[in-house]
């Protein structure tokens, strides 16, 4: 899924989330549900969420809007995150980040133009001992430097 | 040492004990030296608050569980380390506590620190001005400096300011203004979280919520993309009452300030009766707030009380009487006494014409009991005739007559905090979160705490589910078909063995019991063989009966959906014997009650409006009855009943029923069949119309007389759960007179000789004739708030509960309920059924609300109707459609829903230029005359625009609305 599909329809949206309803506190697994199909929480899932568990729409999006994770937009085909938590901090995080940042032209939450990569921050990703740390599409690396990222750029397109 | 007592209020006094009244074995602690004793599972916060200490809060509020996040109302415990929140700290045997020492004081300040850096100082401008708790607590806790600077080149990170150092501040978001009475500012939002939880505890409709985390945190209306207009909400105000801080305001009192002095009083709008504080300057009324020790609404309101009362100041209302000679002349202004001269010589020529029979009353339903009094004494003592009745005739009259029968009262039988013990609760035929919200929302309340629910209902109202609110069942039945339904319940109940045989053996008539099951065991009672009739499918009416009978307490919630058929007796008749079955009736819980649906149509039934029956239901015909009333009035009473509204038109379209005074009522646009309506009035010779607006009755009226509205009189009000409540005067009345003044006018311009002062006197009439009310006073509501009749020597305190040892009548009484189909019926003209019914912000005929700005929420009527029946026509949604019946045809928009099933089609009445009412037959009840408003067969066809009926009627009603003003 990449930024100029359309958005699921409501039939789309239930088909997917309609099988966890029975779970106990099911709105979360739901919403990874949602992320993990489209890479986003489409913003018409919120009252069909809301139907399914009647619950009030504010209540879902309050759940929503509380988990920083959950993005409200698609992503480029790559997610790239990286720590902003203490441990990175001390270790060079915020120039690693600005430089990267800088490197491809966007800002926190950005996605390059040619949609290869969107870069978010993450505050811990418990790799406190290889600081400082990121994340491509789940898969985490520590220790990051200029020329790592560099890497991690060129295998993702960036 | 204080003794272990319930705390009693002296009225007016409302302080925010902080965590709600908990009910357990009492507990003895200190708080700050003081002893006090409270009930096991009290906050620590709640029982310092009895000892009179009010430990500084801001997240915590009487009406709502403790939340523990604002870290204000720190205490210490001996023994115990650190400092717990008194709010969630529950109370222990000789606990001692201490709210004050120096390490609470730092950290109170220390967190009201916080608190004020992210709140704008502009109190001298802000409308919660000396009404703002942040302001208080900051000036309780000592605040004199906050501390955090601003980095250097930078402004400090905040919410309430709209520009930063550099550019737009990111973290402002502008005032929401959507909502027409009140304002959500998020610059003075503190994050307490009190209205979202008031939004979900109290009211129960989940539209709030807070958005984001940290530092971000904002309260949300609905979802994104959403205002408050656009959410959820539906404006009943307890967010803006719950709000410590301007965030949430009444717009009024943006406008006209903060209110100097408040009047408890009662609301004028559904029969839940609401108490309200009527908060002023001077007599300029600035906004109603819910008085949290009112019985009835326990501090909660609806969009109507709440906020809908400006219609009392709208520019339509009439101030001066107006007279003409006929209908098709324009008004003209005149004093008071040419217009009550006018109109007596009128009645007086009449009944000299035409006999002392010709002319007749209407009661109002929204009058106080003591005008409702006075008006129909006016037909019995002074017209000498018993033609007076009411509009209950055309809602609760077959509740009257059925629970009349069966328990020997006509009333419902518990007060609304018995919802609080129910285990399982039907409704059927109401719509409470439209029709009575604040009941409503202490259902919801119940509901969620695990109480089970059934829906008879052929429309899925909101109760059918809503936010975290699901029905067990749900019953779809086709309209019409209540006493199958009902009697298939019975049936199930009987056959299957629930009853409750030791209730039946020992509190109803045994014989009549054998009778009436020989009737129900019947297997064409069974949910299977009136499956094809009802339309509800015989497995879920076996679970509900089952669920009704076995799950505890059983209540039973009923309206006009079960009363406004051609069975209406015969439902209210079998939802009667349901309860007897069950045992469900005489303890906390339990019972059936009747939503009634004006403020005082109780009250209006309980004053002796009906033809046949004195005040306290006790029929004419009875010379000892009589007797009374002969005495204390001084005249002779008719011992022949008086005339029904629906006789009394008929008799004017025959010519011998040629004058009427109809106070507070609009019989035009509230009863059936419209065309009869206005036939009858035309032919009449003299139409007293006595109300607030020139209403559509007023069009065919001779005389109007203003009316003054419930802000300017006193008296009382008699809610669904017969509770007498007090009614003050809050400001002079515009009109001039209170509404029992100009009844008494008139009746002295008739040749009465009438002295009343003041109500209370009327009510010491009421009281001297009417067992019933023999213990109402106005000192004695003074005292205790209000009462529920009966109220008399043996009960001097009223009545919570009916029947707990054994019915009025002595023995219930079973009666067999046959279902016969109504006349009404659908075919191959007319194959639709049509249901009427209302929605939460327009009230009745509209004449209040949609002269509020409650029209943003409800602007037109429009019909419900299936998307599988508008397709099969051709029909959109939003299309203009044309209704059209046996007895009429009417235009309005279409909304395509799934929430009339296919074959149903709905709309409200509260709007007359659609005059619903055109449609609807003349059908009634066979045992009260109660119309069939809830069945009628149409049709429905796409349309261009408005039908010649209501083109016609248009202009003629606004030339009968021509006013020449007096020569000044």
């Amino acid at each position: 899924m990449h930024s100029h599909a359309p958005a699921p329809t409501e039939e789309e949206i239930r088909g997917v989330v309609a099988p966890l309803a029975s779970l106990e506190g099911p709105l979360l697994p739901m919403l990874h549900a949602l992320q993990d199909t489209w890479g986003f929480v489409p913003q018409v899932a919120v009252p069909v969420l809301a139907d399914i568990l009647n619950l009030g729409r504010a209540e879902v999006h309050g759940v929503i809007s509380f988990y920083h994770d959950f993005r409200a937009h698609p992503a480029g085909r790559h997610v790239l995150k990286i720590c902003r938590a203490e441990a990175c901090q001390s270790m060079g995080a915020n120039a690693l980040a600005e430089s990267t940042l800088q490197k491809l032209g966007i800002g926190w939450h950005g996605t390059t133009p040619n949609g290869a990569v969107t870069v978010e921050p993450v505050y811990c990703l418990g790799m406190c001992a290889c600081a400082p740390a990121a994340m491509v599409d789940g898969r985490v690396v520590g220790r990051v430097d200029d020329a790592r990222m560099d890497r991690i750029l060129a295998e993702v397109g960036a | 040492m204080r003794d272990f007592i319930i705390p009693q209020y002296p009225p007016g006094d409302d302080r925010d004990m902080g965590t709600p009244a908990k009910a357990g074995l009492p507990v003895t602690l200190t708080v700050d030296g003081i002893d006090i004793t409270v009930p096991e599972g009290t906050s620590v916060m709640r029982a310092a608050a009895e000892a009179g200490i009010m430990v500084p809060k801001l997240c915590a509020s009487d009406n709502m569980e403790a939340f523990g996040s604002c870290r204000l109302c720190v205490v210490e415990i001996e023994g115990r380390r650190g400092t717990p929140a008194s709010c969630t700290t529950p109370v222990m045997e000789g606990m001692v506590v201490h709210t004050q020492s120096d390490k609470l004081r730092r950290m109170r300040k220390g967190v009201m620190e916080l608190y004020i850096s992210d709140h704008p100082l502009d109190c001298l401008t802000c409308a919660a001005n000396g009404d703002c708790e942040l302001q208080d607590m900051a000036g309780a806790v000592g605040l004199r400096d906050v501390r955090y600077k601003a980095p250097e080149g930078a402004t400090l990170l905040n919410h309430f300011a709209q520009r930063d150092g550099v550019g737009v501040n990111a973290h402002y978001t502008p005032k929401d203004e959507s909502n027409p009475y009140f304002t959500y500012d998020p610059a003075k939002c503190i994050v307490c979280s009190r209205c979202v939880r008031a939004c979900e505890e109290v009211q129960g409709t989940f539209a709030l919520t807070i958005e984001g985390r940290g530092f971000d945190s904002r309260v949300k209306a609905g979802a994104i993309g959403d205002d408050f207009l656009s959410s959820d909400c539906v404006s009943c105000g307890a967010c803006v009452q719950a709000c410590p801080t301007a965030t949430l305001q009444e717009k009024s009192v943006i406008e006209l300030g903060t209110p100097q002095r408040s009047v408890i009083t009662t609301c004028a709008y559904c029969g839940v009766g609401c108490s309200f504080k009527a908060e002023l300057n001077g007599d300029q009324l600035v906004r109603m707030v819910p008085y949290k020790h009112g019985k009835a609404n326990r501090g909660h309101s609806c969009v109507k009380g709440r906020f809908a009362y400006g219609y009392a100041q709208h520019k339509d209302r009439i101030l001066r009487p107006m007279i003409r000679d006929t209908i098709d002349q324009p008004w003209r202004e005149v004093e008071w006494a040419e217009a009550l001269s006018f109109a007596a010589n009128r009645l007086k020529g009449i009944q000299e014409k035409y006999g002392r029979k010709s002319v007749g009353v209407i009661t109002s339903s929204r009058c106080t009991n003591e005008e409702t009094y006075l008006v129909q004494k006016l037909t019995r003592a002074v017209f000498g005739n018993n033609n007076t009745d009411t509009c209950a005739r055309v809602c609760h009259s077959p509740t009257g007559y059925g629970l009349g029968k069966t328990y020997g009262t006509s009333a419902g039988t518990q007060d609304f905090d018995s919802v609080e013990q129910a285990d399982v609760v039907m409704v059927i035929g109401a719509n409470p979160t439209d029709g009575h919200p604040v009941f409503a929302s202490r259902l919801k309340k119940r509901l969620r705490q695990g109480a089970k629910l059934i829906v008879v209902d052929p429309r899925r109202t909101d109760i059918v589910r809503s936010p975290h609110i699901q029905a067990a069942y749900h019953l779809p039945l086709k309209p019409g078909t209540n006493v199958a339904v009902v009697t298939a319940m019975a049936h199930v109940i009987v056959t299957e063995g629930l009853f409750d045989e030791d209730f039946i053996r020992t509190r109803c008539d045994w014989d009549e019991f054998q009778f009436y099951v020989d009737f129900v065991s019947d297997p064409r009672h069974a949910p299977e063989n009136v499956e094809l009739l009802t339309g509800v499918p015989a497995a879920d009416l076996r679970a509900a009966a089952r669920l009704y009978a076995t799950g505890g307490n059983g209540a039973i919630y009923y309206g006009l959906g079960v009363t406004e058929h051609s069975q209406g007796s015969t439902t209210v008749i079998g939802i009667a014997n349901l309860a007897m079955l069950t045992g469900n009736i005489g303890r906390p819980g339990v019972g059936v009650n009747p939503l009634r649906g004006q403020n005082n149509v109780q009250g209006s039934c309980d004053m002796g409006s009906f033809p046949h029956e004195l005040p306290g239901y006790r029929h004419v015909k009875l010379p000892d009855v009589r007797a009374i009333f002969e005495k204390a009035w001084g005249c002779e009473i008719d011992p022949e009943p008086g005339l029904r509204i629906p006789n009394m038109l008929d008799a004017a379209v025959e010519g011998t029923f040629k004058g009427l005074y109809c106070q507070g009522e609009d019989i035009l646009q509230s009863d059936p069949d419209t065309h009869h309506v206005a036939a009858g009035l035309a032919a009449m010779e003299c139409v007293i119309v006595h109300d607030l607006f020139l209403n559509e009755t007023a069009n065919y009226a001779h005389v109007f007389l203003p009316g003054s509205s419930f802000l300017e009189k006193d008296g009382t009000f008699t809610n669904a759960e017969r509770r007498i409540n007090r009614v003050r005067k809050v400001m002079a009345p515009r009109n001039g007179y209170e509404d029992w003044e100009v009844t008494q006018l008139l009746a002295n311009a008739m040749g009465a000789n009438w002295h009343y002062t003041h109500p209370s006197q009327i009510m010491e009439e009421i009281a001297a004739t009417t067992p019933s009310f023999a213990g109402v006073t106005y000192e004695v509501l003074e005292e205790k708030g209000s009462v529920q009749w009966p109220c008399n020597e043996t009960v001097p305190d009223g009545t919570p509960l009916m029947h707990v040892d054994g019915f009025v009548s002595g023995k219930g009484h079973f009666m067999v309920t046959e279902y016969v189909a109504t006349d009404e019926r659908t075919g191959p003209r007319f194959p639709l059924l049509l249901t009427t019914g209302r929605i939460l912000s327009q009230y009745n005929v509209g004449a209040q609300t949609r002269r509020t700005d409650n029209v943003v929420w409800h602007p037109e009527d429009v019909l419900e109707i299936n998307p599988h029946d508008a397709e099969f026509r051709g029909i959109k949604d939003g299309d203009w459609v044309r209704l059209a019946s046996r007895a009429g045809e009417t235009t309005l928009r279409a909304v395509l829903t799934d929430r009339v099933a296919a074959g149903v089609v709905y709309t409200t009445f509260h709007h007359p230029s659609t005059q619903a009412n055109v449609v609807t037959t003349d059908f009634s009840d066979w045992a009260t005359n109660c119309p069939e408003f809830k069945v009628t067969a149409v049709q429905v066809s796409p349309s261009n625009g408005p039908s010649e009926w209501q083109e016609s009627y248009a202009e003629q009603a606004e030339r009968s609305r021509r006013i020449l003003t007096a020569a000044e």
